[in-house]
């Protein structure tokens, strides 16, 4: 029961890439390309039966990986088609800088697509070395000049800050490039040490929690100088330009995903696919359900879920979602801003937002 | 049993020089125990024990050697159970003493040794390990003369290991530890040299007939509890416990009386017949005092009570603990333990924790303090949080202990040094041989409670031995330290310690607690005190990260469960002034390096 002011998302995964970043965790693989067409013809058919079923039109669509530049734009388009969407719909796809071109471009803009969100990283031959990453940062300049000739209404630039070696000035010298191409949103993370990634075993490229809080700062302070705003722990946006399919996830709003590994949820279910390409290919030409396993939160957790994603928003939380003593502290200590009748993050209290969130209640 | 046939005998060896290898292997060669039972060690029980490699409770065993019986009574082995082992060597008429061929004597087996002869015991002594290559018998045989005048040449030879030069051995106690004596006629007057808590018979104590008959069934007199028992069973332990009907003069074996504390029948204690009985105590029994003083508290405070059942449940097997509520800011509630020394306390909170599964906090080991008030009042106090206000004390005593060490020559310097930086006064600094010396120190104990065992190790290469008891109390010059986190004082922290050391300690431990202490939301001022006036100050910085940097659909799950793992792991922490203070803090924060 999806109306048009219930936002409802749909996630697709394309898990190909051309060579694996030492810091990610995400399903991907570099040596399955001869899966890309059946992977794809898997996907519409998952997609076609969704739709049999009722699936509700798609406020937001989202296409991650992996990289799904890497697979033929025209099948992707024809995936991304085949999903029932509503007028307004917000339709973004993950893209690796190297691969954009016009032509590129014009095949998802033609299949709907109306936001583009770029991996850039950083700006800066070194850093990028050390992230694993193989793409040139000039073709950052190239692929933004491209999503403005095909007239995409807005897209995104990621960034990452706080790998090995790189200094306060790259990061700086990445933030400012990036404020340079004007982009409407902007992703900047912190590299974060996932268990199972190479980066995990190599202690010594760890990076140090002070060095990313002097990053975050600096990213911050530029943004808002340049009329970004945060509006998530880890977002920037010109109002206006928020990724909606995002902000979905952080309302704990339904949606569905397709491909493996992908995530899904709905009223309070939420579970998640296969982890490997061949799986589910193979359970959706056996018209198997396509499920890894999943979860049903309870009223307490769910709450408590809601909670811990509401405060990382621009939007925050309720006071009495903290005793008064800890709220008392946490204004106190500069962690918490009162905004008329909520209280919200300050920067300080972002880097942060997980100990902030111990206290909720 | 006639007494001729019988000896008693212990052996007094030092930790790792091969007692219980040696207790094995006579458990083997007299057929007491079949090769295939033979569980290696089989007289240390306890696990703590078997881990530690040292006997902390005495057991007693009966074995037979060529037409004569032996009852041979381990004694503990650590310096913290010396009441203990003299009321074992009450039991017996000789010791074998040990000593490691390669190792040569240590200060401990020393001081056991001159208890044993205090005791006008027999010591059969034999240097062990001679199968090592390192061995050095000769030399080692010398040094045994040279301090105990036992002639070289009587010194035996001998493997526990390998079994070489053990029947020589036992027919050396047939030879040279004398037979007991004793009268059967008259009146029952047995000595308990330990008792164990069994969950099923209550407590078992093994004891020792002197004089008379003890008879299963009878009504038996503790003299010194003042309390009647009946003898439910008597045996012998062959190590098999059977039951027998009665025990004779010089016979060693146990007594079950249906008692349920071992505090009634405790080392010492001299044990006769209800009717008719002795009107004499045996010599030697005194209530075992602690010396060590501690503050036990659980990091759950929901487990308070499972503490103090935990507490008296061990109690019913070391009467030697002793304990009462005690209530801190820093720590909620807890007790206020006294052990007979630092061992002790290891020992018994590693027994809380692993037997009845509490996780602990057991805060700066303290001595007992005897405070002169201004009013003309002693009060005793052993725990800082319990001593007056500076203006209300004249003076304070703390007790001294004397302090003996042996140690090769090469770690004299180091070793006066340490005691140097103890508050140490040397007495005199004895060679035993050419590359040994003894040192004799008077040190407040104070000053050996706090890592004084392990720097000692640390300092000679773990080649040193010590022993102590007390000497006294001596007026000191002390003052109360306080830490305080956030503004709070952490009453766990606060110690009493030499004015002169006061402003180092202070400054040490605020170092100290910045480095151990996790930064937290908000800037931690660490402050060390005495009575207000701050002497020192750190300060821990805010943590400035601690975010999940992505949140999307795939790991919405993952943060949270992170979020649930982390309010986990928060539970074990203490807060004290709003500071959030992991729990082995507290031990790493009190182990001072010098």
């Amino acid at each position: 029961m999806t109306s048009a002011d219930q936002p409802f998302g749909v996630y697709v995964h394309v898990p190909f890439c051309a060579s694996k970043c030492d810091y990610c965790a995400f399903a991907t693989w570099t040596d399955r390309h001869h899966l890309v067409d059946v992977y794809l013809d898997a996907l519409e058919i998952d997609i076609a039966r969704a739709v049999a079923a009722g699936m509700p039109l798609a406020t937001t669509v989202f296409v991650g990986g992996g990289t799904p530049t890497l697979v033929p734009p025209e099948r992707l388009g024809a995936v991304i088609r085949s999903i029932p969407v509503t007028g307004d719909a917000e339709i973004s796809v993950e893209c690796n800088p190297d691969d954009v071109t016009h032509d590129l471009l014009e095949h998802y803009g033609d299949a709907g697509v109306n936001r583009v969100s770029i991996g850039v990283q950083s700006m800066v031959g070194h850093v990028l070395g050390t992230l694993g990453r193989r793409h040139d940062q000039r073709n950052v300049a190239s692929a933004v000049e491209a999503v403005r000739s095909v007239g995409l209404p807005t897209f995104n630039l990621d960034i990452i800050y706080g790998a090995a070696g790189e200094s306060q000035d790259d990061w700086e010298h990445t933030v400012r490039s990036v404020l340079e191409f004007d982009p409407p949103h902007v992703s900047a993370y912190a590299l974060t040490v996932e268990a199972g990634t190479p980066l995990a075993g190599q202690v010594d490229r760890h990076p140090d929690d002070d060095d990313q809080a002097d990053k975050y700062e600096v990213v911050d302070t530029l943004m808002t100088a340049a009329g970004l705003e945060n509006y998530e722990v880890s977002n920037w946006a010109r109002p206006g330009h928020e990724c909606r399919h995002n902000l979905l996830y952080w309302r704990q709003q339904d949606y569905l995903g397709f491909g493996c590994a992908s995530h899904s949820h709905r009223d309070g279910r939420r579970w998640w696919n296969v982890r490997t390409p061949e799986r589910y290919v193979d359970l959706v030409r056996a018209g198997a359900a396509t499920e890894s396993a999943g979860e049903t939160l309870d009223t307490d957790t769910r709450r408590m879920e809601g909670l811990q994603l509401a405060v990382r928003l621009r939007d925050g939380v309720s006071p009495e979602v903290f005793a008064p003593h800890d709220l008392d502290e946490l204004l106190r200590g500069g962690l918490l801003r009162r905004d008329h009748d909520r209280v919200v993050l300050t920067r300080t209290g972002r880097l942060m937002a997980n100990a902030v969130s111990m206290r909720l209640r | 049993m006639e007494l001729s046939r019988i000896r008693n005998f212990s052996i007094i060896a030092h930790i790792d020089h091969g007692k219980s290898t040696l207790s094995d292997r006579i458990l083997e060669i007299t057929g007491a125990v079949e090769s295939r039972d033979m569980r290696e060690q089989y007289l240390d029980s306890m696990d703590l024990e078997r881990e530690r490699g040292i006997t902390i409770k005495a057991q007693n065993v009966r074995v037979p050697w060529r037409d004569h019986v032996f009852h041979l009574i381990d004694t503990p082995g650590h310096v913290d159970f010396g009441y203990e082992v003299s009321r074992s060597l009450a039991a017996c008429e000789g010791v074998v003493l040990v000593v490691d061929a390669a190792q040569g004597i240590e200060a401990q087996t020393l001081a056991n040794c001159y208890l044993a002869l205090e005791h006008d015991l027999e010591i059969v002594a034999a240097l062990n390990k001679i199968d090592l290559p390192a061995a050095d018998p000769d030399r080692y045989a010398m040094e045994i003369e040279t301090v105990l005048g036992i002639p070289a040449e009587d010194i035996l030879r001998i493997s526990a290991k390998t079994g070489e030069g053990i029947p020589e051995l036992l027919d050396a106690v047939i030879d040279k530890i004398p037979a007991p004596t004793g009268n059967i006629d008259a009146p029952l007057q047995a000595l308990i040299f330990d008792s164990q808590f069994d969950q099923y018979r209550g407590v078992v104590s093994s004891v020792r007939v002197v004089n008379g008959k003890m008879r299963a069934g009878s009504k038996l007199r503790f003299m010194q509890a003042g309390a009647d028992h009946e003898a439910i069973e008597i045996g012998k332990r062959a190590p098999a416990t059977t039951p027998v009907d009665e025990l004779g003069p010089g016979e060693v074996g146990y007594l079950i009386a249906g008692i349920k504390d071992v505090g009634d029948a405790r080392s010492g204690e001299t044990v006769t017949t209800a009717s008719h009985g002795s009107t004499e105590a045996l010599p030697g029994y005194r209530d075992p005092k602690p010396m060590v003083f501690s503050g036990l508290f659980p990091i759950d405070g929901d487990d308070f009570e499972t503490l103090r059942e935990s507490i008296e449940k061990l109690k019913l097997n070391d009467a030697s603990i002793t304990y009462t509520p005690e209530s801190s800011g820093a720590l909620g509630f807890g007790f206020r333990c006294g052990f007979l020394g630092l061992l002790h306390m290891e020992i018994v909170k590693e027994r809380l924790e692993r037997e009845f599964g509490l996780a602990l906090i057991a805060t700066a080991p303290s001595v007992q303090y005897r405070v002169h008030r201004t009013d003309g009042e002693l009060v005793v106090v052993d725990n800082p949080a319990d001593l007056p206000e500076a203006q209300k004390i004249d003076f304070i005593e703390e007790p001294y202990f004397r302090v003996n060490i042996i140690t090769p020559k090469e770690y004299t310097g180091p070793l006066m040094d340490l005691c140097q930086t103890r508050r140490g006064e040397m007495q005199k600094m004895e060679y035993l041989s050419p590359e040994r010396v003894e040192l004799h120190y008077e040190i407040p104990l104070a000053e050996v409670v706090v890592d004084f065992f392990d720097q000692l190790k640390s300092r000679t290469q773990g080649y040193a031995s010590l022993d102590y008891e007390l000497s006294g109390y001596r007026r000191s010059n002390l003052a109360k330290v306080d830490l305080l986190l956030n503004g709070i004082a952490a009453d766990a922290f606060s110690t009493i310690v030499h004015r002169d050391k006061a402003f180092d300690y202070g400054r040490r431990m605020c170092e100290k607690l910045k480095e151990l202490i996790p930064r937290q939301m908000f800037d931690v001022p660490i402050q060390a005190a005495i009575g207000g006036k701050v002497i020192s100050r750190e300060t821990v910085k805010a943590r400035r990260k601690d975010v999940t940097a992505k949140c999307y659909g795939g790991d919405i799950s993952r943060k949270r469960k992170l979020l649930e793992k982390q309010k986990e792991g928060k539970k074990k922490m203490k807060s004290i002034g709003r500071v959030e203070v992991p729990g082995d803090v507290f031990i790493s924060a009190l182990k001072l390096d010098d």
